[in-house]
């Protein structure tokens, strides 16, 4: 199980250690720096290391990274979720999980981690549980604390801890009970020369913020639920009615949790919202070449695509870029080679272009391969996939809750390649 | 506000402050006062000499006091155990509190203070705690057996607390249950023979309905329990593998991989026949794409677990090709992986889509990816023999970019898809041969060597462009250098008229201006073949070389399946049983799969290829190098050293592989001949010479093939210089630090026709030794 953990920032400094059975030298992070400084940046630093005696399996969050020594066979994938959840638990203490939020809260940090293993076993993890345990800091409490010298420990066994719902808090209370569900679809695509899609699909998830009094059993029913075939849930749903009735049934978390994620992967039901023309060629034995890209609106169902930011990684020879927007604006970074276009809200009366010419530096090859067009872009109420809500119920309790529903589409990693064509 | 004002020093000696602080009679002073100790803990300070102080603080009401002065014990208990006594009676008092939060708190601070003369104080405590009414103190109490066994097994078995904790696996609460499971299976791992986990289908039952029930942590050890049961017959595997079957869609990716694990390994039982095999078969696919769009440390988990689910039941993902595209942003270790699936993945409909890919990956600017893409090109050309052409023509336009890293791995490849496919794609030589020159790595090099070679009779000038490797010959590789001496031979054998002049250049600069043995021998060879009966001497050399097979990376089936057993653990990382690797494994049990109970297929043999239609096609797997030299010496030197039982150190020490990798160095010398020779590896089997039998050498062969080896040298001693007097100095094969000071070191030598090995066993631990083997595998 879970031996030990490091906490090491982007300079290599190890700013905490905590160790659940006996203590392992800090030395043992020295097979971890040799390997962060052979993958030269440090999102390729390999997530599990052996070394002679123990093996490191890490993750590299909010540029700090989670090492932790384990000793015996342990699936890695348990050790690399759990390491996740912390990061998750101190932004969700911290509202940042940076170096300076815990070495500021280095006690509480300190407690957590002790609460949420025991001998490398994880013990509490649900966020509702730990902070009836561990008080979060506010400055409230601390000015408080500080008076009346009580402390930031609960000294109760938290109610969820073993129910059979340990994700909800017995005897939570609201004046305003509401219910939100965000429906939030990225959509992540490999668009070639052509313009023909290569590849397609829909990562959705559905984010609630359920603020509700007392005991609530919800069921969420969509008007087309056949589209969800690939899910994960959340622990709190209940398996059996989803696979039978295909309705969402649960006694939601108090606070916001994600309900549960899917991906639409057939590509007829992936519909791309945007289209892009381009035209970026060198010259041969030249020092300059031509660029031009327009983006463009396709079926959208009538709604607005906006917050469009291109980002270009521009071929080495490139040193800088004479380009004229219609819309928007565009910076292009010599030293990167990063061409940002933030475009904004596109109207199909007027589709944004921009061009102009590519400067080389002389004497330089021709290059080789044609950038990759990476696309931002923003679709309010509209799920791409068609998924729609059809209703909430709420059992249980007797109060009228507030309920609303949000759809939001987004572009994940969304690729036009210049270059290919299939 | 925050707590970083702990860390300030004062000139004074921190030490010493805290110190004035900790006693002080104010309860807020104190607190904080604890807190900057911990604080320092925290950066690793060393604190220790605070500990009576410390734990003066111990008796409060206050939690919070409570809770950090618990911390500090934890980590100074064991530097200072006879101080930890004092502690003693705070936590056999903590143990009777009427809150069970104190209950439990004292219960598993005291199994994680690691000292002997505690652990007796903890018995009665444990014991009260494991049938307490509260099931928070049940799950920690079963949590610190674990720990108590960590310590002092005899103890935890004298005490009869295994038999309690197996009867919690019945506990009504699912998480005690869970929690049961965890430590009982934390336990067998040090005592694999124990049986501990003696499951039986009630337990079975009990430990699935607990499933459902119990937080996602506790789901992973049920189903990792789970995996290790053997069904007794299909009706209860399919059972099973439907009660298991949701928690694919659970968001927690190791819960996921952890169902996958047991389902692959139930589905083994199930009929082909059954319609729920292949829904099962369906429902495994989309958790897995799934765990792709995660945070990239798991991918690379998943990957490494989905590449042995590809190889064992291609069929899952046979249609998800393009969730294995590269993403320009991903980290290198998930493009690589990414990579390997995608050639497993490649067939005949999708080729097109991978060939377009690969291309472009092979325009990118990593280096390691750059070529492990045009390596996988080469792949492709072998494994879909329709787009060999297409390959070949991709290739070439590679080879054209003149990229210098990217020509090379090219010519690699290219060598392997002419061994593939002989006399096809011939055309393409001159072209390599213009790069002639750009090749610097030994290995494209001889690569370019072996098809000048043995396409001598088509390249016009072979003669002046093997004659331009010779002028350089004794900077050279070994590798190009054997390879080099077979291609002149094979030229020489070809064209006899023109080459004699650089045949006997080459064998002289072989035998008698070579210090390396292996030439030196693989040269005498050539020159008595050439000089007794040029007849045989061809059919020798340019004998017909087998088809290299389609994969030269599949994982050997036996150890596929096994592996497929650990499914989501390190051992699916590293891609070896944890016999290999795990440190201080006591007698690893060696996990396989069920045999299918299916009446129809009873004739099937368990370890089958997946399908009996596929059987067929199933390639052969041809040994690494490293395993075939393993095989050729019969020599694997993994002797578990059971470690000598000094003083009190109750540390095992787990096998140490004297030899491992090391063979390869090792050995090198005199092995490189025989192992290009005979290997019929796919990059130096071309080499010629003793009508190389098939890529699958029986290991049997290669010792006596050695001892006629120095028979025949023998014989040639008489003729040139001795090589069989020449004895390599020792070298340290296992160094002391390793093995708690005893070192071993040796070497390889060979007197009058066998192979010998001397070894020198010196004691460096500065105390007497006992008790000590070696052991001497065999390799397979």
């Amino acid at each position: 199980m879970i031996h030990s953990l490091f906490l090491i920032n982007c300079s290599g400094d190890i700013f905490l250690e905590k160790h659940w059975k006996s203590v392992v030298s800090q030395s043992v992070c020295d097979y971890f720096f040799e390997a962060q400084e052979k993958a030269i940046d440090v999102e390729n630093v390999p997530p599990v290391i052996s070394t002679p005696h123990h093996y490191l399996i890490s993750i590299y969050r909010d540029k700090i990274f989670f090492v932790s020594v384990i000793q015996t066979e342990v699936p890695p994938l348990f050790v690399i979720e759990f390491l996740h959840r912390v990061a998750d638990t101190f932004q969700d203490y911290f509202g940042e999980c940076s170096e300076t939020a815990i070495k500021d809260n280095v006690v509480i940090v300190y407690e957590l981690l002790e609460e949420m293993l025991d001998n490398g076993f994880p013990l509490a993890t649900e966020s509702n549980i730990l902070k009836e345990l561990i008080k979060p800091p506010t400055i409230l409490r601390s000015v408080v604390n500080s008076i009346t010298g009580s402390s930031n420990v609960g000294d109760t066994l938290p109610t969820g801890q073993l129910s059979n719902i340990p994700w909800r808090r017995a005897g939570v209370k609201y004046t305003n009970n509401e219910a939100y569900f965000d429906v939030i679809e990225e959509i992540d695509a490999i668009i070639d020369k052509s313009g023909s899609t290569v590849f397609a699909e829909i990562q959705g998830v559905i984010d609630s913020c359920i603020k509700l009094s007392g005991m609530p059993d919800l069921s969420l029913s969509f008007m087309n639920p056949r589209l969800l075939d690939d899910v994960s849930f959340h622990p709190c749903i209940r398996f059996k009615r989803w696979e039978s009735e295909r309705v969402l049934s649960f006694i939601p978390p108090d606070g916001n949790f994600r309900l549960i994620s899917y991906r639409v992967s057939s590509q007829n039901l992936v519909a791309i919202p945007v289209y892009v023309k381009h035209m970026i060629s060198f010259k041969e034995n030249s020092s300059s070449g031509r660029f031009d890209v327009t983006i463009g609106p396709k079926q959208n169902m009538g709604k607005t695509v906006e917050g469009v930011v291109m980002t270009v990684h521009m071929p080495k020879a490139v040193l800088n870029m004479n380009l004229t927007a219609t819309q928007g604006s565009y910076t292009f970074d010599p030293v990167t080679k990063v061409l940002t276009w933030d475009v904004g809200k596109i109207t199909p009366q007027k589709l944004p272009n921009l061009k102009g010419i590519v400067n080389l530096q002389s004497g330089a090859p021709k290059p080789e391969e044609n950038p990759s067009l990476n696309i931002q872009f923003k679709i309010q109420q509209l799920a791409i996939s068609g998924l729609k809500v059809n209703r909430l119920d709420m059992y249980g309790e007797k109060y009228k809750p507030f309920k609303g529903v949000k759809y939001i589409t987004k572009a994940g990693k969304f690729q036009v390649i210049t270059g290919r064509e299939y | 506000m925050t707590d970083s004002k702990y860390f300030t020093t004062t000139k004074k000696g921190e030490i010493f402050e805290l110190k004035a602080e900790l006693n002080s009679d104010k309860k807020e002073k104190k607190k904080e006062a604890v807190k900057k100790v911990i604080a320092s803990m925290t950066v690793g300070k060393d604190v220790s000499a605070l500990f009576p102080d410390v734990v003066n603080c111990m008796q409060t009401d206050n939690l919070e006091l409570k809770k950090l002065v618990y911390l500090y014990l934890m980590n100074y208990a064991k530097s200072q155990p006879d101080m930890a006594i004092m502690a003693v009676n705070t936590f056999v008092k903590d143990c009777e509190d009427p809150n069970p939060l104190i209950r439990a708190l004292a219960v598993r601070t005291m199994g994680c203070i690691r000292v002997d003369k505690i652990t007796e104080y903890l018995c009665e405590p444990l014991r009260k705690c494991l049938k307490d009414e509260d099931p928070y103190v049940r799950k920690t109490a079963a949590v610190c057996v674990a720990k108590l066994h960590d310590i002092n097994a005899q103890l935890v078995e004298d005490q009869g607390f295994l038999d309690t904790l197996k009867d919690l696996i019945s506990d009504s609460n699912p998480m005690v249950v869970a929690n049961a499971v965890a430590a009982l299976s934390e336990i067998s791992e040090s005592h694999p023979s124990s049986n501990l986990l003696d499951l039986n289908p009630q337990s079975i039952n009990k430990l699935l309905t607990a499933l459902n029930e119990c937080t996602e942590w506790g789901q992973i050890f049920i189903l990792d329990c789970l995996a290790n049961y053997m069904p007794k017959d299909d009706r209860e595997a399919q059972s099973i593998c439907e009660r298991v079957t949701p928690r694919l869609s659970h968001a927690n990716s190791a819960v996921v991989l952890s169902a996958v694990k047991v389902l692959m390994k139930f589905m083994e039982m199930l009929s082909k026949d059954l319609d729920y095999y292949g829904t099962l078969l369906k429902k495994l696919a989309p958790p897995l794409v799934t765990l792709l769009s995660a945070e990239p440390e798991l991918q690379y988990v998943a990957l490494r677990n989905i590449n042995l689910i590809v190889q064992k039941r291609p069929e899952i993902l046979k249609h998800e090709m393009k969730v294995f595209f590269v993403k320009y942003n991903d980290p290198i270790y998930v493009k690589l992986e990414k990579l390997d699936i995608m050639i497993r993945l490649a067939s005949q409909a999708n080729i097109a889509q991978v060939l377009a890919e690969l291309k472009e990956y092979a325009t990118e600017v990593d280096v390691d990816f750059v070529r492990k893409a045009v390596r996988a090109i080469g792949r492709c050309a072998i494994k879909v023999e329709q787009s060999a052409e297409r390959c070949v023509s991709t290739l070439l336009d590679l080879i054209q970019t003149k990229v210098n890293y990217v020509v090379q791995e090219a010519i690699v490849v290219i060598k392997d898809i002419f061994r593939k496919y002989p006399n096809k794609y011939e055309s393409v030589i001159a072209t390599l041969c213009e790069n002639l020159d750009s090749l610097d790595e030994p290995e494209a090099r001889a690569a370019m060597i072996w098809i000048v070679g043995e396409y001598a009779e088509r390249i016009d000038n072979a003669d002046e462009l093997l004659e331009s490797f010779l002028e350089g010959f004794h900077d050279e590789s070994t590798q190009v250098q054997l390879q080099l001496l077979t291609a002149i031979v094979k030229l020489f054998l070809k064209k006899p008229t023109e080459t004699q002049e650089l045949v006997q250049q080459v064998l002289s600069l072989a035998t008698q201006d070579s210090d390396n043995p292996d030439l030196r021998d693989r040269g005498y060879i050539y020159w008595r073949l050439l000089s007794t009966d040029p007849v045989a001497a061809k059919e020798v050399v340019l004998a017909e070389k087998p088809l290299i097979s389609e994969e030269t990376d599949l994982i050997e089936p036996t150890l596929l399946d096994e592996l497929i057993c650990y499914i989501g653990t390190l051992a699916s990382v590293y891609h070896k049983p944890p016999s290999a690797f795990v440190e201080g494994s006591r007698g690893v049990v060696h996990k396989s799969l069920p045999p299918r109970t299916g009446s129809s297929e009873s004739a099937e043999s368990p370890e089958a290829a997946p399908s009996a239609g596929q059987a067929a096609e199933q390639p052969a797997v041809i040994p690494a190098q490293g395993d075939l030299l393993g095989d050729l010496l019969n020599l694997d030197l993994g002797p578990p050293v059971s470690g000598p039982p000094l003083a009190a150190s109750s540390v095992q020490m787990g096998a140490v592989d004297l030899l491992g990798g090391g063979l390869d160095s090792l050995m090198g010398d005199e092995s490189e001949g025989l192992r290009s020779d005979v290997g019929g590896s796919p990059a130096m089997g071309g080499g010629g010479g003793f009508a190389a039998p098939g890529p699958a050498v029986p290991a049997g062969v290669g010792a006596p093939l050695g001892s006629g080896l120095g028979d025949l040298f023998d014989l040639t001693g008489g003729v040139g210089t001795l090589s069989g007097s020449y004895v390599a100095p020792k070298s340290v094969w296992l160094p002391a630090m390793k093995a708690k000071g005893l070192e071993i070191s040796g070497t390889f030598s060979r007197q009058v026709g066998s192979i010998s090995m001397d070894l020198v066993l010196t004691n460096k631990a500065l105390q007497v030794m006992s008790d000590f083997a070696i052991q001497f595998n065999r390799n397979r």
